[in-house]
């Protein structure tokens, strides 16, 4: 990744252009071809900086309840554990942390009664019942936007 | 605020991955048999609402040298959480901040994302938060292992 690629990301980490050629005006703020913003984005996607390009929503504004919950699963269990959590579709993260609550994962669902019984679920399918549930009460801040230096 | 089928059906095209082409809107009208303009106007208000939080590129952060994220969950007094969460929420190194509710097993309440480069360094962000809200029960939880990652298909139910 050198400057450019670092120029690229942080002009379409946020506010990427909605007008008819996006690529043409981020190329044209930074003096390269429209070409060139292109090729370098499908680079970055090929590497795997970029996850996605595209919109990410606000599940509350959609109408979706969305919670984090930490289970506690024994050691030898963790692989298959995590493999019936993951078989979820509601389930958008899932990581092994370092605490006797061990497994975090979030679920979004299309309200608060499919949220509760897929939680359910997932205690009955693991047979695990030390499950806490912790939905955001309230958001002081939601942002996922990193600044690259250009200077590297 | 109710959703249109259209709208639902801009919003589902939007969680796909974005054309990487000359016209990339005009592309993604076609599809959905609608003037460009109408989509344009449309992605311009779900961002005004705040239905899109953002319009753009996921970085993985990992890639891109934040090698480090912790989850640093606060214990805070009843009376404090808003007054701390927004402190936390100032400091730029923090990505999400949130209050969320206590068990008797589970006495934490308020929980960051912090990134750094490093352990170290996530260790160093989190004292500077501690002094700043003159909180010190806190832990910094590491992910060791990545199981899932993924973006939410909205309306594909």
């Amino acid at each position: 990744m050198d400057n450019l690629d670092r120029s690229i990301l942080n002009r379409i980490q946020k506010g990427f252009p909605i007008t008819s050629r996006p690529y043409l005006e981020v190329a044209s703020q930074l003096g390269i071809s429209e070409d060139e913003v292109i090729e370098r984005i499908k680079g970055l996607k090929k590497t795997g900086v970029i996850r996605r390009l595209g919109g990410i929503f606000d599940s509350r504004k959609l109408g979706y309840k969305s919670t984090l919950c930490a289970i506690k699963v024994p050691e030898e269990r963790i692989e298959e554990v995590a493999e019936i959590i993951n078989h979820h579709l509601g389930v958008t993260h899932n990581y092994l942390r370092n605490h006797p609550y061990n497994m975090w994962f979030t679920y979004i669902a299309p309200s608060d009664e499919v949220l509760m019984n897929a939680l359910h679920q997932i205690k009955k399918e693991t047979k695990i019942d030390d499950l806490i549930h912790l939905p955001a009460t309230n958001f002081f801040k939601i942002n996922v936007n990193f600044h690259l230096k250009e200077d590297a | 605020m109710v959703l249109t089928e259209i709208d639902k059906k801009i919003i589902r095209i939007l969680q796909e991955d974005f054309p990487l082409s000359p016209n990339p809107y005009q592309d993604l009208a076609k599809k959905l048999e609608i003037e460009e303009t109408f989509l344009l106007k449309r992605i311009e208000f779900f961002i005004d609402d705040g239905i899109i939080r953002r319009f753009g590129a996921a970085v993985k952060h990992r890639e891109i040298g934040y090698e480090a994220n912790a989850m640093v969950v606060w214990q805070v007094e009843d009376t404090r959480t808003k007054e701390v969460g927004k402190i936390m929420a100032g400091f730029e190194e923090v990505s999400h901040c949130y209050e969320r509710p206590t068990y008797p097993q589970w006495q934490y309440n308020l929980f960051t994302m912090v990134h750094g480069k490093s352990k170290e360094e996530c260790e160093e962000i989190a004292k500077k938060i501690a002094h700043s809200v003159g909180v010190w029960d806190y832990r910094l939880l590491y992910s060791s292992q990545e199981f899932k990652k993924t973006s939410m298909r909205y309306f594909c139910e």
